[in-house]
């Protein structure tokens, strides 16, 4: 065979794949050269062996699949020659990986190298080794890699050090065969074997708790001085990095102390002396240096101490602070976040210059910054602390606006000094960020402000003031809004003035406009829309001079698009038309919003939208539970809409609260009695929301409509009535996914008693334009997890189907078994139908509901039909 | 520990990759790209450290450095001092300086082997092993030398082979 004829050379593949102009090409060249690889490969060539496997190797980098190379690699492993042999371990290191079969047979070829005469033979051995040693290697070659510790030649032992880590953090039971090793490579006096000897003393603390104790009492004096000569070695040129002598070593060094007198007065107290020497005498200028420093810092931190060092620490950290350097203040924040947690009050002392980083012009830097600030924060500096974030959130980017936001708000609300103060900046920041500001974060505003009575006029007119200045913020006029609807009064009469505020004055037609301009924003949202009626019709009635402007705004929104605006302005349109003797009692203010539950809400689901939760149970016309805070009816929205929460107990309460809210006194005292006036209640309540959905996000609305129920008689009939219409939830009620969510969120109700063979209502599985699929579910008693289905179809259309075949599929924690059909042709026009059982069974009962794909195929008039969709509407507990 | 280290030009393609911990080689590319996508965005005047999170795990994070054309990384954990690594960087860039003399993207991509020998010999499963840029360059020099003199010898046997054979 010609050796010159097989493929390109190395070089020239490189340069035709760098000439490459497209992707295509490129895929189109490597293609080329891996058949003729795999060609020599096939033909046993060995002459161009290791060229092959070197091509193979960039075309590997460059992400193509190589692993045909890999019994190349073990092949050149196994040749003579060095540089077949360099080749080949380089290959083993990239192509092949620790998990591989093909691992267990070069495990031979690695312990003969390992016992070569040929010092750089046994390097390469030992670099591949340390790279990709599997436990099962390491089992078989920890002896050679002992021996190897004692090599004559450093290089060896240096890299035979790295290897045994691998070793050991491999097989942690090999850990005390190094203990011995590592004492005598403690005492080497070369800067490399000593760098990697402490390498391995620190794994092995770290894996052996023995070794640990035992390298504590022996080594830590000799690592100690070993530190000390190195600090105070003669200049040694060859290690030199920018003017530090061997930075690496040092820090290496200060690590292993690190760990040795963590948790240990005596070690500690050895190596105080040349920690403090460490943390004086190094020189800052340099960034070698200021690893050093930044290494000897986090050594002081984790050590036991007398103090003194920690302040040394922390005023290096806040040199560091003022570095010009971006990593140097990159890594100080880094460390301060730690330090916090050791001393908080040597932190505080270095906070302006914290601040000042905030406003760093490196983004990572500022949000490292803004976290620390953010743990620095507390009761005593939270005024200036805050006045300077919002004052640096006036020119902050746009990329940090939002972080900063939520920032500040967060200090604001948790460690506000008064409420005025609160509500203060709260106004700052949203009208100089208010789209960034987090739903529940305004929300907790209103309800403030709301328990604050005599702050309500103060805020009322802050609000004018602000949304003067900042007219775009959306939130801010959705809290403006709010409040002139609910203490319109106290802006125009200017009630509860404060002395520290100006009058001013603001006509009853000024609130109307400020209310006006909202609703016709063009960018505002629905939400914000929908409050804006709520507080023109509540404006209504404070001004009656307003009225029939106001009347006609509303009635502007008649022919809205949106159909929760459309109605919304009917309905309040009559309210102000036909209503005027309820009027008033409609719209009065909106009691106040329980701190505690909203909080306790909040926190407990913290990313949920939440809204302000009410109190009004105390107020029922029966009084038969007396419960003072009940769970917000939104809540109940929320859970109908997209995102179901998982049922709670605040879900089960406000179930009974709600019904004792709309049940006729008579049976309301039955909370876990019969279950038929429970339904009836539910039924209302589902009404309620199905008249409703979809449910946009939307707070006070909601719950203003609500409270309007409770007041006004005639609603609560209208629903009762609308409730009675409906059928019992144990029977067919085809409404859809939204309702029966709803029903399985109540699903560890009383009314269905799990071991007596509850019952579920019919679901429609599947509506197509003709096709119809209804699913009726029973349970074995006895068997939870399984579920016999009995899905029937139905055929709306007139034609006839023939060869109808129904197919399932189910994910894993699921198992379907399906039965043959009554029937295989479906009459048209809905005279007919095909039933077909099914059982499912849930192998995760109780966590995951059931879903399903299906398929149906038929044909009409001869033509095939597929149709797919899947189901993901059953009820929860199945 | 380091977890990889790379060598990416600007316009995205690898030069360089090592990594210490297995990665399969598909994970290894979408690692470079996102890691590039994530470089190229880097204004100038930031720290050259860039947060793991999503991208590279918990605890990771890795500090990258622009020579003319091209990014050299180091992927870490938090057992390995930031600062350290980042003049790590330099010592690296500082033997491959001594070793082409004047170095270019091109001396890169053609002699990846040799790239591929010196990061051995600093570093070896993910620890640093040497620091010192002459102990590195004398053992790169003796690799190269025994190379070329295998390879010298066996051509000769080849030839003579050829010749007789």
């Amino acid at each position: 065979m010609n050796p010159f004829s097989s493929g390109t050379r190395l070089r020239d593949m490189i340069r035709s794949i760098r000439a490459c102009k497209t992707a295509a090409e490129e895929r189109a060249v490597v293609r080329k050269e891996c058949a003729s690889i795999r060609a020599a490969i096939s033909d046993n060539d060995q002459t161009f062996r290791h060229r092959n496997l070197a091509k193979l190797m960039f075309i590997h980098m460059l992400g193509y699949p190589t692993h045909f190379g890999q019994m190349e690699c073990l092949k050149l492993i196994a040749a003579p020659g060095f540089a077949e042999k360099r080749i080949g371990y380089l290959g083993l290191m990239l192509l092949l990986d620790e998990r591989q079969e093909v691992l267990m047979l070069v495990t031979n070829s690695l312990k003969q190298d390992l016992n070569q005469n040929n010092q750089h033979i046994v390097g390469l051995a030992l670099c591949a080794l340390g790279n990709i040693c599997s436990a099962d290697m390491a089992r078989d070659l920890a002896p050679e890699v002992e021996r190897l510790l004692q090599f004559r030649d450093p290089n060896i032992r240096k890299k035979a050090a790295l290897c045994s880590i691998r070793i050991i953090k491999k097989v942690p039971d090999l850990a005390e065969n190094f203990v011995d090793p590592v004492v005598s490579l403690l005492k080497e006096k070369h800067h490399g074997v000593l760098l990697t000897g402490i390498q391995l003393c620190t794994d092995l603390c770290k894996v052996n708790e023995e070794a640990f104790e035992y390298f504590r009492k022996r080594c830590t004096e000799g690592l100690v001085r070993s530190l000390k000569d190195v600090v105070n070695s003669p200049y040694v040129p060859e290690y030199d990095i920018s003017g530090i002598a061997d930075p690496f070593l040092h820090i290496r060094l200060l690590r292993v102390l690190r760990i040795l007198g963590h948790g240990d007065a005596d070690a500690s107290d050895c190596m105080s002396d040349i920690l403090a020497q460490v943390a004086t005498k190094t020189e800052s200028n340099k960034n070698a240096g200021n690893a050093i420093l930044y290494e000897c810092v986090g050594t002081i931190m984790s050590v036991e101490d007398n103090g003194g060092l920690r302040v040394l620490a922390i005023n290096i950290l806040g040199r560091f602070l003022s570095n010009r350097d971006n990593n140097i203040r990159y890594v100080a924040l880094n460390m301060l976040m730690k330090a916090i947690a050791v001393d908080a009050q040597a932190v505080q002392r270095h906070r302006a210059t914290i601040v000042e980083c905030v406003k760093d012009l490196d983004a990572s830097i500022r949000k490292r910054a803004l976290e620390l600030v953010y743990l620095l924060v507390n009761e005593s500096n939270v005024k200036p602390l805050t006045k300077e974030l919002i004052d640096y959130l006036e020119v902050s980017d746009h990329g940090f606006k939002g972080d900063l936001t939520a920032k500040i708000c967060s200090i604001v609300e948790k460690f506000y000094p008064d409420k005025i103060w609160y509500i203060d900046q709260m106004l700052k920041v949203l009208s100089e960020a208010g789209s960034y500001v987090k739903a529940a974060v305004w929300h907790a505003l209103i309800v403030v402000i709301t328990n604050a009575s005599n702050l309500q006029g103060y805020s009322v007119r802050s609000l004018y003031r602000a949304i003067q200045i900042s007219p775009d913020q959306e939130t801010l006029i959705r809290v403006a809004v709010w409040c002139i609807g609910e203490y319109g009064d106290m802006l125009v009469n200017n009630i509860d003035m404060l002395d520290i505020e100006e009058p001013i004055t603001v006509t009853e037609s000024d609130a109307v406009d400020v209310v006006e301009t909202a609703i016709k924003h063009h960018s505002l949202d629905l939400t914000t829309r929908a409050m804006c009626l709520i507080a023109l019709l509540k404006l209504s009635s404070r001004f009656p001079c307003c009225s029939q402007r106001i009347k006609e705004i509303i009635a502007q929104s008649k022919g809205s698009l949106l159909i929760e605006l459309q109605q919304r302005s009917v309905e309040f349109n009559s309210i102000i038309e036909k209503h005027q003797n309820i009027r008033s009692a409609l719209v009065e203010r909106m009691p106040v919003l329980d701190e505690a539950t909203y909080n306790g809400k909040r926190a407990s689901s913290a990313p949920a939208a939440v809204s302000a939760s009410l109190e009004f149970a105390s107020n029922l016309p029966n009084g038969v539970i007396a419960k003072t805070d009940v769970a917000p009816l939104v809540d109940l929205l929320d859970l109908g809409g997209d995102e179901p929460a998982p049922p709670s107990s605040s879900g089960g309460n406000f179930l009974l609260d709600l019904i004792d809210v709309d049940m006729p006194p008579s049976s309301s005292q039955s909370v876990s009695g019969t279950s038929q006036p429970q339904k009836s209640g539910t039924d209302v309540l589902l009404d309620l929301l199905s008249t409703w959905s979809p449910p946009p996000q939307k707070e006070s609305p909601t719950t203003d409509i609500v409270l309007l129920n409770q007041d006004d008689n005639t609603s609560v009939n209208a629903l009762d009535s609308v409730s009675s219409s409906m059928v019992p939830s144990g029977q067919a009620k085809p409404t859809g996914s939204a309702m029966m969510d709803l029903l399985a969120e109540f699903g560890p109700h009383p009314e269905t008693p799990e071991d007596s063979g509850p019952t579920y209502p019919p679901i429609v599985a599947y509506e197509s334009s003709a096709l119809t699929i209804t699913f009726n579910f029973s349970k074995r008693p006895g068997s939870p997890q399984t579920t016999d289905i009995e899905a029937l179809f139905t055929n709306k259309s007139s034609d006839v189907y023939t060869d109808f075949v129904f197919q399932a599929a189910v994910p894993k924690f699921l198992q379907l078994h399906l039965e043959p059909a009554s029937s295989n042709t479906l009459p048209g026009s809905g005279n007919g139908s095909i039933t077909q059982k099914l059982h499912v069974t849930n192998r995760q009962h109780g966590k995951k509901s059931l879903v399903m794909r299906i398929r149906l195929s038929y044909k009409l008039n001869n033509k095939d039909i597929l149709e797919e969709g899947q189901i993901s509407n059953f009820p929860r507990d199945l | 520990m380091i977890k990889a280290m790379l060598v990416i030009n600007n316009q995205g393609k690898s030069r360089l990759a090592k990594f210490y911990n297995y990665t399969p080689v598909e994970q290894q590319q979408q690692l470079i790209r996102s890691i590039y996508s994530v470089l190229c965005l880097q204004p100038e005047n930031v720290s050259n450290f860039i947060e793991g999170g999503l991208l590279l795990g918990p605890d990771s994070r890795l500090v990258y450095k622009l020579f003319a054309t091209l990014y050299f990384v180091f992927v870490f954990d938090n057992s390995e001092n930031e600062l350290a690594m980042f003049d790590l960087i330099q010592v690296y860039v500082e033997i491959l300086e001594k070793c082409f003399s004047n170095v270019c993207e091109l001396d890169i991509v053609l002699n990846y082997g040799k790239m591929h020998t010196i990061l051995d010999e600093m570093i070896v499963g993910g620890q640093v092993v040497e620091t010192n840029s002459d102990i590195v360059m004398k053992a790169v020099e003796e690799i190269s030398k025994l190379e070329t003199t295998t390879a010298a010898a066996k051509l000769l046997s080849k030839s003579t082979s050829l010749l007789w054979g």
